[in-house]
């Protein structure tokens, strides 16, 4: 079975030129696999580089060495060397990407913040808004605000928001940083399901979640991030 | 391959830049910039003033002619011709029809005291359009996608807010369907409120068309929400290039670093 997600020995560092050049290294040695199917949390305190290796997979952090191997289009990529193309046509096809805080652009109205993705992959306007406003349903944003910004939204509807937008496409691989943080049981509850729903579609996830009840709902591995510390 | 409207992958470049320099006797305006630009690729170039970016822009777009290195361009018929060996009917296309050129200034890329409607539709005739009646329905549907009222299709522009000049300047350039759209500042001198409803346009209108951009800009919140690639440029030189949120949220460079840290908290 080839996994979907093979990092080898990872690491990144990061060097403040405004504070003099100090060097900041985060993980060094980052080796873990994702299979299809199954969802690894990565655990460990926070500053432990979660979050950090999160943004390596999505190749929003560049890479100092290693290889974070990414299976694509039925053969695997190295985001550590790609291409800005090539990393783009990954996250349109391949890698979502859950962040905490919603990033929308001002004025667009929440259907077609989260019916975006799969404008951009290529479904009619009108069939993927159907589909935006459907899961938006289901995480219980009502309907009187599927028309407005996000942006007044409460933190807990951003998130389902951000949430919607993630989840609405057929991806393979999924990351997810802290999906649950601020929501009430109920939507917890329903982000769960949804994530059972990806796992049975075969989807591979990596997800960082410091709630424990949570996380032993989602997780099908742990991975613990301090044995990749950085720090000398 | 699936059909994918945001072909980013197309595989071909739609532009090349060679090693491409400008010097005005001793002063180096903008030195050894290389890279491609394929087609649906948004592209930005960030930079204060006197960095250079607006020198490269006008290296790229033919409007300069480079001291050093060469700009070639993909033709409709799939041929990469170097832009300094084009004869003057090339020319003529490539500024009419096939690209665009957005300035800062509205003034400078509409002529004000005609009315929106033939701003618009000038570009057509231009192109060898004729038909009065399609030209006015071209640019009334063009006015309605740049969210202009059709009521004022026969003002002129002058008596248009800055940002509604704006927008008609996009109409203009964008009727004549282009592949590849050169943008100077084009949020510069408008009011926030204003800034976010043209950045929301111009991203649609962006990945409807598939259309390639180079954008210029100082703001570094534009290079995020408009553009797949960055490039940062200093004293004449690029710095830095990669994934604009690569480059955004983990700069390697000290003068990118400073760049991202200057940005104020709204």
């Amino acid at each position: 079975m080839t996994a979907m997600i093979d990092i080898r020995d990872a690491e990144k560092t990061f060097t403040m030129h405004l504070q003099g050049g100090v060097e900041l290294p985060v993980v060094r040695g980052v080796s873990f696999q994702v299979q299809a199917g199954e969802c690894v949390v990565l655990s460990g305190p926070s500053g432990a580089g979660k979050s950090s290796i999160l943004k390596m997979i999505f190749g929003n952090y560049r890479c100092d060495g290693g290889k974070i191997g990414i299976r694509h289009e039925g053969a695997e990529i190295d985001l550590a060397q790609a291409e800005p193309r090539q990393i783009l046509s990954v996250r349109r096809n391949t890698i979502g990407y859950v962040s905490q805080f919603l990033r929308a652009v001002p004025r667009v109205a929440t259907s077609d913040v989260v019916a975006e993705p799969l404008i951009a992959a290529g479904m009619a306007r009108e069939q993927a808004r159907q589909q935006a406003e459907g899961l938006l349903r289901v995480l219980n944003i009502p309907e009187r605000l599927w028309g407005l910004p996000p942006s007044t939204f409460s933190g807990g509807e951003q998130q389902r928001v951000n949430i919607a937008r993630g989840f609405i496409s057929d991806l393979p691989i999924l990351l997810l940083d802290e999906p649950t943080a601020s929501l009430d049981a109920v939507n917890r509850a329903v982000v769960v399901d949804l994530i059972d729903q990806k796992k049975r579609a075969g989807v591979a996830m990596v997800a960082i979640v410091h709630d424990d009840e949570i996380r032993n709902l989602i997780a099908d591995r742990i991975v613990d991030v301090t044995s990749f510390a950085a720090a000398a | 391959m699936v059909e994918d409207n945001n072909a980013i992958h197309g595989d071909q470049p739609l532009l090349v830049a060679e090693r491409l320099g400008k010097s005005y006797g001793r002063l180096v305006a903008c030195r050894d910039v290389s890279f491609a630009l394929y087609p649906g690729e948004v592209l930005a170039i960030v930079g204060e003033s006197g960095s250079g970016k607006t020198t490269l822009l006008q290296l790229l777009s033919a409007q300069l002619a480079p001291s050093a290195g060469k700009v070639s361009y993909r033709m409709r018929d799939g041929v990469l011709r170097d832009l300094a060996a084009l004869g003057e009917a090339e020319r003529r296309f490539l500024f009419r029809t096939d690209w665009g050129y957005v300035h800062q200034d509205p003034a400078q890329g509409l002529r004000m005291a005609v009315s929106a409607g033939a701003n618009v539709g000038e570009r057509l005739m231009a192109v060898g359009w004729n038909h009065y009646g399609r030209i006015r329905d071209t640019a009334s549907s063009w006015l309605e996608r740049v969210e202009i009222d059709i009521g004022r299709i026969d003002d002129a522009p002058r008596t248009y807010s800055g940002g509604m000049r704006q927008r008609l300047q996009i109409a203009r350039n964008l009727v004549t369907e282009p592949r590849l759209v050169f943008m100077d500042e084009p949020t510069g001198g408008l009011d926030v409120s204003v800034q976010a409803r043209l950045l929301d346009l111009m991203r649609n209108l962006v990945s409807e068309l598939n259309l390639a951009a180079i954008v210029v800009t100082h703001d570094l919140a534009v290079a995020r929400l408009l553009s797949h690639r960055v490039m940062v440029m200093k004293g004449g030189r690029v710095i830095e290039t990669g994934l604009t949120d690569q480059v955004l949220d983990d700069p390697r460079e000290p003068y990118t670093q400073l760049l991202v840290s200057s940005i104020l908290p709204a």
